[in-house]
């Protein structure tokens, strides 16, 4: 699938091929400067970072201080156990609701599957930032507001990954369900041993996809939180922000540590990932 | 009996799914309906149907018209590089030069960070007299621009954040486009005489339609629900320049108490959305049809 290296025959180091690496090269410092000169930045003392902000010999020297700060003195580990709960959350029930959905789309004839699969079909322009509101009066008629499940409920369905399911599971072979039916199974055990081991690929997108949008989503979970011990990490940063005011240093340290598990997420799967977007084209943001 | 029991495990695969989807956004999205013709507020005070008038006094809301039209001026700018640079990055990655996986982590990586995250990097970018931003400007002699506080710039560094925040995706879909086109049709291309440029303006460029399609469609949708980067970078200022319309709901809801307004708003705001999409959907209909 991936094209690697020269064509044969070409010169691998034309002079335009070495002007197109520079030029790449060049695109991509430019893309990661942010990140490192926000490492710098958290790894200096206080005082520098403030005062000498572009050396990158601050006087004082390189220093794990504003993360032993952050992390000592601010919410950051309760906020990351917040996220981490209500994603994991998220995750398990959106897969598991999405693919049985999806099952019974693809292969169930039942009674008034049209008008739901309509209906889902519908929904996937609703934008969720526009139902905030209701949404909001909801969960305090609920009781649900500053609660793991105010959180996690509003969340933990997507429509589109059922229509992305019910596509995949469209394509497996019928005859291979048809063998373990003829043999007793039911719908739930053939959907069990069946199905599921031959979807293992793209319930791993999927399940990778909705972690990361729930990990990253700012707007739901800051409306419905608004104790701080149950925000989420991307809310519970925010109020670090103001709260930090000029400790850029601390800032910057907040930020490294909210954005590292991801980065671990993103090394870990990496193929899963890029395959994930580069045949279904889903994602978010 | 057998269809019955057909239904019956329909419904029991489906079933989880349709609770949380009715409870979570049917319900919502209707109850949101009943609330735009109310004059519900927080108290309470003021329910009760009042007709058209939310609907009546959004259309003639300066605020409103204001942050539709940043909303749309974001859309453009944000677009069009978020197309032709995706573009241009995945084509040059594309070439098969050495480094790979270094410039597709690049470009990549920011992608996964959460809004919060990315806006903490930036805002230390922009900071007018301690960031990285204004500090090279300097070295060259030139003056310091107020990135976030200039009314003529504020939309232009929320482009940017945006630019370099989001682009990973798009290029990933263009590489990919890329990766699928048959390698025969540029050896066709070679033998006929056709250079590099003339195979990227009638082989390649030609072939991505489709995903340019995807990527357009996908982008303008996206952009037009911007909030969060603007939101926490100029929380819509200087002047409500940067406010969109997703952050004039939230506040007229939120920090107004407005209910019934907001809610009018969202739904405005939604018929745009729905019109934008069928557009898209007969221009990409027409297109594939010609």
């Amino acid at each position: 699938m991936i094209k690697q290296g020269h064509k044969p025959g070409e010169n691998p180091w034309s002079l335009s091929r070495i002007a197109a690496l520079l030029v790449l090269a060049f695109l991509a410092a430019t893309w990661l400067v942010p990140f490192a000169w926000s490492v710098l930045t958290s790894l200096k003392s206080e005082a520098d970072a403030g005062a000498s902000t572009l050396s990158l010999n601050p006087p004082d020297g390189l220093s794990f201080a504003a993360y032993r700060k952050v992390l000592s003195a601010g919410d950051i580990p309760s906020w990351a156990w917040n996220s981490l709960i209500t994603s994991v959350a998220i995750t398990v029930i959106t897969v598991a609701t999405s693919a049985l959905a999806g099952y019974a789309f693809s292969r169930v004839n039942f009674k008034g599957k049209r008008w739901l699969y309509a209906a889902i079909i519908a929904a996937i322009i609703i934008p969720p930032q526009l139902l905030i509101v209701p949404l909001f009066r909801q969960m305090l008629a609920f009781n649900l507001v500053d609660t793991y499940w105010g959180i996690i409920l509003p969340q933990a369905f997507a429509p589109a990954m059922v229509l992305i399911l019910k596509r995949f599971f469209d394509q497996i072979p019928l005859e291979l369900e048809e063998a373990a039916r003829v043999d007793g199974a039911s719908r739930l055990r053939v959907f069990w041993s069946v199905v599921l081991p031959l979807s293992r690929p793209i319930l791993a997108a999927v399940a990778i996809f909705v972690f990361i949008g729930a990990w990253n989503n700012f707007l739901w979970p800051f409306i419905v939180t608004t104790d701080a011990h149950l925000m989420t990490l991307p809310v519970g940063l925010q109020t670090v922000k103001s709260a930090y005011g000029l400790q850029y240093a601390q800032n910057m340290a907040s930020a490294i540590l909210a954005a590292l598990p991801l980065v671990v997420v993103f090394l870990f799967f990496q193929r899963q990932i890029i395959k994930g977007i580069a045949t279904t084209g889903f994602g978010g943001q | 009996m057998r269809k019955r029991d057909e239904t019956l495990a329909g419904w029991a695969f489906a079933t989880p799914f349709a609770v949380l989807f009715v409870l979570f956004l049917v319900v919502p999205a209707v109850y949101g309906l009943y609330l735009s013709f109310t004059g519900e507020t927080l108290t309470g005070a003021g329910s009760g149907l009042i007709g058209f008038a939310n609907y009546g006094e959004a259309l003639t809301d300066p605020d409103m018209w204001k942050s539709l039209g940043n909303t749309l001026w974001f859309t453009v700018l944000s677009t069009i590089p978020l197309v032709v640079l995706s573009l241009a990055l995945a084509l040059l990655v594309n070439l098969g030069l050495p480094g790979r996986w270094l410039w597709r982590l690049s470009f990549f990586m920011p992608y996964l960070l959460a809004s919060t995250v990315v806006v903490m990097f930036w805002s230390w970018m922009y900071n007018p007299t301690l960031g990285l931003i204004n500090g090279v400007l300097a070295k060259f002699g030139a003056a310091p621009v107020a990135w976030l506080q200039d009314p003529k710039v504020a939309m232009l560094s929320v482009v940017i954040t945006t630019l370099w925040w989001t682009i990973g995706f798009n290029f990933l879909l263009y590489l990919a486009a890329l990766q699928n086109i048959p390698e025969q049709q540029f050896e066709a291309a070679a033998i006929d005489g056709a250079g590099k440029w003339r195979q990227l303006f009638s082989i390649v460029i030609p072939q991505l339609t489709p995903t340019t399609m995807l990527i357009l469609t996908l982008q303008i949708l996206a952009s037009l629900k911007v909030f969060d980067q603007i939101y926490m970078l100029t929380n819509g200022g200087p002047a409500g320049k940067t406010r969109s319309i997703v952050q004039y709901i939230y506040e007229s809801g939120f920090t107004g108490y407005r209910f019934g307004y907001s809610s009018a708003i969202s739904y405005l705001f939604f018929a745009l959305i729905v019109v934008v999409s069928l557009a898209q959907y007969k221009l990409i209909n027409r297109r594939s049809a010609a």
